[in-house]
């Protein structure tokens, strides 16, 4: 019994807890992601950048309050940071809009357009955010480290196996509860919402209704934006922010929103759980876990791991890959790219 | 009254033009149908009038006003409304919300316009909360009128209503239409099934090639042997 349940412990340590979080900042991202596919039909490849920016503004911002002493421990700073963050990169997404993407939009140029543009926007924005603070790794978690930490776990329940809950971990769940519930209530009962699904579903209808394309257009990267500076500074407290990685959680973040469905946002969310966990279940170690649940004495030979963690990326690939052959539309029938 | 009016209209997407100096008109009260053969430019004119292509020449009139360069959201606001052949619902959205967003522009309560427009089309009473898409084709049909009704325009404009529903249907459309007529509204409307759309009509175009061939009452363009033989198959 007592292995079964260090099993367990074991398993929500590693596998269980990190997925959760690593899944909401993916779901996060994947929702503004799909919300710019949904509007103005392109897949945004400077999203991951977005994130970085944001991020990058919510650390300049934690600074200054640190500075001043505005701190509110036990929780990290970059909490009440983050509005400065989120206004940053909104005015990054708004005038980019302005100076790149509005002439396109006028001259209604095919996807492939805006696609390669959004490319160029992503080099731009990266370069940028490396040059203003640098490539280096930073933390800017200045608040409490856990929840609950190995030894509480330990003492509490007299198992073997800890597991330890961060509050990066827990702020990031509760964060994801909260915007994802704003924008689906959004989405679904205020009328610029309803128009942006109207938009989304069939743009000439909308446009023959009276809805105003710059102003939906205006609303989308607000959306995109916020929810990019928030994924972002979850990720970075969660780990560390470094310009390099946001760049690479564009591919999970692509995953994401296909596998869900791309322009449908409850698909974005469940998209990135499913990745999120496909990344953390096949590039974790098995071997303990099996030797609680195996006759006693028993030991399997080496890690029992599917996937070296350096290879988790392609976990999103092969996803991307199996999705676009099997069932492109993904799990809610999106729009095909 | 309300007149709008197409005057002298040419255009077309970019390429050589497709209308060449088209005039049509219709008044409240009244139900006006162009008709013509395929290519004729029918649809074409009515996007004309509705500003989805913008004009090389000529100009539309609603009354007194120019409104050759407003935008779409304005036109709706005047009080056009237009309800295209095909994709004309939103169809990952309920009916209720369809309505909804017929009434976008609309500030005031609407509650009044949806019951009057439930009233016109009973069947999509039980259908409000099932999203659009997965109507028949008639219903999805009715949906598309009452969600340009909602706005409760002075000139509805209906781009082949009829298109691919049965003719049980296609009648029912029709009564509907001319109830919407004598409610005071001025319908312009294009069709396929020509004979059936001139017997209602008050006034008939019949277009070809982009350019204003026969214009009469509905009942003269049918009584004319030569627009019969040419355009009504006999």
């Amino acid at each position: 019994m007592d292995d079964l349940l260090n099993a367990g412990a074991l398993f929500a340590n590693f596998v269980l807890v990190p997925g959760i979080s690593y899944g909401s900042q993916l779901a996060l991202c994947a929702l503004g992601l799909t919300i710019i596919f949904g509007i103005l039909r392109f897949a945004n490849f400077a999203h991951g950048d977005v994130m970085a920016f944001g991020t990058m503004a919510t650390i300049f911002a934690t600074w200054l309050f640190q500075d001043l002493g505005l701190t509110i421990r036990p929780l990290p700073t970059a909490l009440i940071a983050m509005p400065a963050g989120i206004a940053a990169a909104i005015g990054i997404c708004l005038a980019t809009d302005r100076c790149v993407y509005r002439f396109h939009r006028r001259k209604r140029s095919p996807a492939i357009m805006f696609v390669i543009a959004s490319f160029g926007v992503m080099l731009v924005m990266n370069g940028l955010v490396r040059m203003v603070i640098g490539t280096k790794d930073r933390s800017f978690d200045d608040g409490a480290r856990f929840i609950l930490k190995v030894r509480e776990f330990r003492d509490a329940t007299g198992l073997q196996e800890g597991l330890a809950i961060k509050v990066s971990q827990g702020l990031t769940v509760a964060v994801t509860c909260i915007a994802g519930t704003l924008l689906f209530w959004f989405l679904q009962h205020a009328r610029t919402g309803k128009a942006m699904r109207a938009w989304s579903d069939n743009e000439d209808l909308a446009l023959l209704s009276g809805v105003s394309p710059e102003r939906v257009v205006m609303v989308a990267w607000l959306i995109s934006a916020t929810l990019a500076t928030v994924a972002g500074t979850l990720y970075g407290l969660d780990k560390s922010f470094k310009p390099y990685t946001y760049f690479h959680l564009l591919l999970p973040t692509f995953a994401a929103a296909i596998v869900g469905g791309i322009g449908h946002p409850l698909g974005a969310v469940i998209g990135g759980y499913v990745v999120a966990f496909s990344e953390i279940a096949l590039t974790y170690a098995y071997r303990k876990f099996l030797i609680y649940l195996g006759p006693e004495g028993w030991q399997p030979e080496g890690l029992v791991q599917v996937l070296a963690t350096e290879y988790k990326f392609a976990v999103s690939f092969i996803i991307l890959i199996v999705v676009l052959l099997i069932r492109p539309t993904g799990i809610f029938r999106g729009k095909v790219i | 009254m309300k007149v709008l009016a197409g005057e002298d209209m040419s255009g077309g997407y970019g390429g050589a033009d497709i209308l060449h100096g088209c005039t049509v008109r219709v008044e409240a009260g009244e139900i006006v149908v162009i008709v013509g053969p395929n290519g004729a430019g029918k649809s074409t004119a009515m996007r004309a009038i509705f500003g989805m292509i913008d004009l090389n020449r000529g100009r539309v009139m609603l009354d007194d006003a120019d409104i050759t360069g407003l935008s779409m959201r304005e036109r709706v606001r005047r009080g056009m409304a237009f309800v295209p052949q095909t994709a004309n619902v939103f169809s990952g959205m309920t009916v209720r919300e369809n309505l909804e967003m017929g009434a976008f522009l609309r500030r005031d309560d609407t509650s009044a316009t949806l019951a009057g427009v439930l009233e016109l089309f009973p069947v999509l009473k039980d259908k409000l909360r099932q999203p659009a898409g997965e109507l028949s084709g008639g219903q999805r049909q009715q949906v598309a009128v009452a969600r340009a009704l909602m706005t409760e325009p002075d000139v509805l404009m209906l781009d082949e209503p009829t298109a691919g529903v049965s003719p049980i249907v296609m009648d029912d459309l029709f009564d509907r239409i001319i109830g919407i007529r004598t409610s005071g509204v001025a319908v312009l409307m294009v069709e396929q099934n020509a004979a059936q759309a001139l017997a209602v009509a008050d006034r008939g175009y019949v277009l070809v090639t982009g350019e204003n061939r026969h214009t009469a009452s509905g009942r003269e363009l049918l009584a004319d042997d030569n627009v019969r033989r040419s355009f009504l198959g006999g």
